[in-house]
């Protein structure tokens, strides 16, 4: 027990109400004191809650109250704290610290500030009930909120179509994943008769395999959705309208590994089920491979970087799919230091080049930026995976993961996807800081960040360079120790791995990310290779990646216009025409029949006699020859 | 308390109150309205003292005030309420109050003739929640129709007369058919035991024939599908939402709807489980259609009453396919979309009056922009939007769930085609909220600084609304934000809906004994 749990998710809710509440009449520009002080505490208590789990060895929990109560459906919030959860905690408010401070310097001046800062902490807020849920209805429920932050923080600047756009998008198509996953809790539920995890994981074994499947595989389909695999993917460039620290945060660090985590969290389903993990670790490797392939291709800056995210992710996708739980944790711990690093660069840059995000309009920045050029060469080194930058051990490590779990191809699905990786890495790094300036000298005057931006980005470049090192040795550092409680046990044996593999391997991929770095410097600093050239060469497979290998066309196309018909249709046709039209076809008749009955009173007795008469005939007529026996 | 008739106390207080208004020919407009709010206001704190009151774990009917009305026909005079109905008639009084608080100013015309027909209606709608008797309950459920006919069809917009005639028949229809079982049910219990009545808790002890319990259920079934409204029987829906003013709406949406699900819980489920029970497989289909399509049907509306409208025929699916589920989680769902879509679409369509009583339109293509001008109303918009669209923490979410969930159960296909909703809802709710909040007016152009200012500049935005549409439409942007008075209509539902969302607990320890027993004869499958 340890009843102070709750404080952690506490400390920014109430500082994003409070900012939301008076923000705009009273608090205004000095929203950001509240939003640093709550998360700052979530931090401290969230260090607490890990260095207690990690003396005692043990989960903490806090049952707060019961939520749902419907029949046997009991469902509890209930907050614990275990291994994952504690790297979770401290990832989620120690980056999600760094981000606010940042922003204080990146949102000056902004007329939406307060506001900014009631919707960041309540993003943390979401998150840490995220990470704390101790069964999976409370984990939906925040999974939801942490997308509604991502709605309005997405569409934060409203007033732009695009943005406008994007927020709606990202959220509808996060709903496709939540309808899967949602389904998959009821399916649990129906047959196991409890949400709670440990209830969970132990009635597992006892279901039959088929069932075991589709829910992992339901599930996983959350995880689509939220961590923008394929073919869910889409929403994650677009939800670059949103501020950049937004994007460092929610887009990169944290929100989109909920997807990573929740897979993680439900280990003991998806062990059980190896045509889930198969498929899980398809999907994963194809979006490392797609991501990265677009990641090539573009030029702003931030859709790079974007890219680049799904790609990291898709790896810590396949790493979960097989069974590399520990490693997919390590990588999602590094990848939000140095991804997180690498936003805040390209936010730096943004903000020094007044706005400017394609890179065509940049170069030769470092001169005039250098601390921001320097932390993000440090963060495109640790995400081009150079040795002994942080990606470099995490992602290795996924790759011998996949190589020892008996996959192969999607290890050298992977090394492929590194080469590229470090490739569009580079890429942006020269055409950024390097090579001749492109903009308008002119207007433009880049200029470096203030310190309270360059001072977050030092923080991070510190964890891309040294976050690596908690997981030295390869498979069995600190970090693994640390978790082994959570992925022990329900039957899972670890892969032993040799030295000479895991030599191997880290030489394989040191050659592979230099080449993507040498590549790199021949075609935008020597200029030995021409880029254009090459895409003219590639023809219709530089297309194909450029055009983002045309997902939104085919879902414009295949879904989202004949929906939009068939709703057309079923209100022109089908409401208003045949089920309206019966209804007033009813009426029309009803109207029509008393207008020809309405003849009949002509008010002229002589006729109403004759009518009586005829009446008196027919009546005994009908008598007769009915009624009585006369005729008989 | 004991003895206090309460329930009677708050069923008449409103017909008092309209008695005032009628005999005192020489009351200003403003006089009414004083009078209208006050007897609105103490049937309101009478109904909380009734729920403060309620003993949640007694079993059966509370507050039960009965005698002999019409003893030769078997008719009684009684009142009584149990979980099912106590927490429908604090809808019912919280609602009325703040309909009437919103036609404060947006009603400027035979303001005392609109007063009484307010207080009339809300007589007749709580007559309907209170009655154990089928005689009163009729009579009630007809009585309620006058006023809501009335307030379309006298106070409401352009083509009122069609849409409150539509509304009057399609209802009548539906009521025409229940009196036709009513007297089927009265007949076959009097021919079974000798006995004459019209009491509920009686005939429920009956025991009636397999045919005769598809047939009666089949009348009763259709006049509250008309009223919950099902799809097929939902045309009227959308008319009568767009022609009648704000308040009509807010207590169409809020109570009238409610009726139909409170019909099948009181008198379908528990009179004849056996139809019931082989009904349900039609009617877990009609409901299902009817989520799919309404939120289908929402998404391409351009007038904003018109997408609330459907999507009130889409939520309302959750209910019905909730209670024909008939497990524990199916009837919690039902009961908590009932108070959630008392809640949230009461605060939509307010929503929507807010802004038509300063544009003069409810085409979404006219609005754009208010979160800039009307931050406060955005954030009320934003609040209800995603409370309509089922966001988790939010009223919406939890009954929608447990209902999903409940039909999940019972019938596999059911739960995974309605859960489709969950996409779409998502979809017209957020679209909607993005073209009135968000984005910019109808032809301003893109700020200085926006990125899309260089888009613009290359491809010709075509200007919509505005100017060529003549002199009427006026500027979103010139909007006030909202005034204190529009701020209490919507703040308690604010409130309400995210309590309902935060600690649902508290709604459903009201409704646990009640369903219970709607459960039992089928099996009270997840109790």
């Amino acid at each position: 027990m340890a009843n102070w749990l709750f404080l952690i998710p506490l400390a920014p809710l109430a500082a994003a109400v409070i900012n939301f509440l008076f923000g705009r009449w009273y608090i205004r520009d000095r929203a950001h004191w509240l939003a640093i002080l709550g998360v700052a505490a979530a931090f401290v208590l969230s260090v607490a809650a890990f260095a207690q789990v990690a003396g005692d060895g043990e989960a903490i929990s806090q049952h707060l109250y019961t939520w749902i109560p419907a029949g046997d459906f009991q469902i509890p919030v209930a907050l614990t704290v275990d291994q994952l959860t504690a790297v979770m905690l401290v990832v989620v408010t120690g980056v999600g610290l760094l981000v606010h401070i940042y922003s204080v310097g990146y949102m000056h001046g902004d007329p939406g500030f307060y506001r900014f800062f009631s919707y960041l902490p309540l993003f943390v807020f979401s998150m840490l009930m995220l990470v704390l849920a101790n069964n999976y209805l409370l984990l939906f429920v925040f999974w939801e909120a942490v997308g509604l932050c991502s709605f309005l923080l997405i569409g934060f600047w409203y007033r732009r179509r695009s943005a406008a756009q994007a927020a709606k998008k990202a959220f509808v198509v996060n709903r496709v994943g939540d309808f899967g996953f949602g389904l998959g809790v009821m399916l649990i539920f129906v047959n196991l008769g409890t949400l709670e995890y440990t209830g969970v994981f132990e009635g597992v074994a006892s279901l039959p395999q088929g069932t075991v499947t589709l829910i992992a595989l339901l599930l996983f389909t959350g995880a689509i959705g939220k961590s923008a695999q394929i073919p869910l993917f889409v929403w994650l460039p677009d939800a670059m309208e949103g501020p950049t620290p937004v994007s460092a945060l929610i887009h990169a660090a944290t929100m989109v590994t909920a997807g990573i985590f929740m897979v993680a969290r439900s280990w003991a389903i998806f062990a059980a089920s190896p045509d889930a993990m198969l498929v899980v670790a398809i999907i994963g490797a194809a979006t490392a491979f797609v991501a990265a392939t677009i990641g090539l291709t573009q030029y702003d800056i931030k859709k790079v970087i974007a890219y680049s995210t799904v790609s990291q992710l898709g790896y810590m996708a396949f790493a979960l799919g097989v069974g590399a739980w520990a490693a997919a944790i390590f990588h999602l711990m590094t990848h939000a230091f140095f991804k997180g690093l690498l936003f805040l660069g390209a936010g730096s840059v943004i903000h020094g080049m007044h706005d400017e995000q394609d890179m065509r309009h940049m170069g030769g920045l470092k001169k005039y930026m250098p601390v921001t050029y320097w932390t993000f060469l440090i963060g495109a080194a640790a995400n081009a995976g150079i040795v002994p930058f942080a990606g470099f051990w995490s992602k290795d490590e996924i790759i011998v993961g996949a190589w020892v779990g008996g996959r192969p191809i999607i290890a050298i699905v992977g090394l492929i996807a590194a080469l590229f990786t470090s490739l569009y890495m580079f890429r942006v790094v020269f055409l950024t800081f390097h090579g001749e300036e492109r903009f308008d000298r002119h207007h433009v005057k880049p200029h470096e960040s203030p310190a309270v931006m360059t001072i977050p980005l030092l923080i991070l470049s510190a964890g891309a360079v040294l976050a690596g090192f908690v997981g030295f040795p390869p498979e069995n550092g600190a970090f693994h120790h640390f978790l082994e409680p959570v992925f022990s046990g329900h039957g899972a044996e670890a892969h032993h791995v040799s030295t000479a593999t895991t030599l191997t391997f880290g030489a394989i991929s040191t050659v592979i990310a230099l080449a993507g770095l040498g590549l790199a410097y021949a075609a935008y600093i020597r200029g030995s290779l021409n880029p254009a050239t090459i895409a003219a060469r590639l023809g219709p497979l530089y297309q194909l990646a450029y055009r983002r290998w045309y997902f939104d066309e085919i879902y414009e196309t295949v879904i989202v216009h004949p929906l939009y018909r068939l709703s057309v249709w079923l209100w022109r046709v089908v409401d208003v025409q045949i089920i309206d039209g019966t209804v007033n076809g009813v009426a029309a008749l009803v109207s029509f029949t008393a207008q020809r009955w309405r003849r009949v009173q002509t008010g002229l007795v002589a006729n109403y006699a004759l009518a009586i008469a005829l009446g008196t005939v027919i009546i005994v007529g009908v008598y007769l020859i009915v009624g009585s026996n006369l005729f008989q | 308390m004991d003895g206090f008739p309460i329930l009677s106390a708050l069923t008449y207080v409103p017909l008092v109150g309209a008695a005032i208004i009628f005999f005192w020919p020489k009351a200003s407009p403003q006089a009414a309205r004083w009078v209208a709010l006050g007897a609105s206001l103490v049937s309101l704190v009478l109904s909380l003292v009734m729920l403060a009151g309620f003993d949640t774990s007694a079993s059966g009917m509370q507050f039960v005030e009965r005698f002999e009305w019409l003893p030769a026909l078997g008719v009684s005079y009684h009142f009584g309420v149990d979980g099912i109905s106590v927490l429908l008639i604090v809808l019912s009084t919280l609602l009325t109050t703040i309909a009437i608080v919103a036609s404060w100013s947006s009603i400027q015309h035979r303001v005392r003739e609109y007063m009484i027909t307010m207080l009339l209606l809300e007589t007749g709608m709580l007559g309907v929640f209170v009655s154990l008797d089928l005689f009163l309950f009729y009579i009630f459920w007809e009585v309620m129709l006058i006023p809501m006919a009335l307030l379309i069809g006298v106070w409401g917009s352009a083509n009122r007369i069609y849409a409150a005639v539509k509304f009057f028949l399609y209802t009548l229809a539906g009521s025409l058919l229940m009196l036709v079982g009513i007297i089927a049910l009265y007949q076959s219990y009097f021919e079974q035991t000798g006995i004459r009545t019209l009491d509920v808790l009686q005939l429920q002890q009956g025991n009636y024939g397999y045919t005769f319990q598809m047939w009666v259920f089949a009348a009763f079934f259709i006049a509250f599908a008309i009223k919950v409204p099902m799809w097929p029987f939902h045309t009227w829906l959308p008319d009568a939402h767009v022609e009648a003013p704000t308040a009509g709406s807010v207590l169409l949406a809020g109570v009238l709807l409610k009726m139909g699900g409170y019909g099948l819980l009181r008198f379908n489920l528990p009179l004849f489980p056996d139809a019931a029970r082989d009904w349900a497989p039609v009617i877990m289909v009609l409901s299902v259609i009817g989520i799919i399509y309404g939120a289908l049907v929402a998404l391409v509306q351009p007038d904003l009453k018109k997408l609330v409208a459907y999507s009130s025929v889409s939520h309302m699916g959750f209910v019905t396919l909730g209670i024909f589920a008939f497990n524990a989680q199916g009837l919690y769902g039902a009961m908590i979309v009932m108070l959630s879509h008392g809640l949230v679409t009461s605060a939509l369509f307010l929503c929507v009056g807010v802004i038509y009583d300063r544009g003069h339109t409810r085409l979404i293509s006219r609005f754009g922009g208010l979160a800039t001008n009307m931050p406060v109303y955005a954030s009320f918009l934003g609040l209800f939007t995603f409370a309509s669209l089922g966001l988790p923490g939010l009223s919406g979410f939890v009954g929608e769930f447990l209902s999903i969930l409940g039909a999940f159960r019972a019938e596999r296909a059911a739960g995974v085609i309605a859960f489709l909703v969950v996409i779409f809802s998502a979809w017209y709710m957020l679209w909607m909220f993005q073209r009135v909040a968000w984005q910019r007016a109808p032809g301003e152009p893109p700020d200085a600084n926006d990125p899309e200012a260089k888009l613009a500049a290359d491809e010709p935005r075509p200007v919509m609304g505005g100017a060529e549409h003549g002199d009427d439409v006026i500027d979103p942007r010139t909007f006030r934000d909202v005034t204190w008075r529009e701020a209490m209509t919507l703040a308690p539902l604010a409130v309400l809906s995210i309590w309902m969302g935060v600690y649902p607990q508290w709604f459903m320890n009201f409704l646990r004994t009640a369903l219970e027993l709607v459960a039992k004869p089928f099996g009270g499958i997840g109790f």
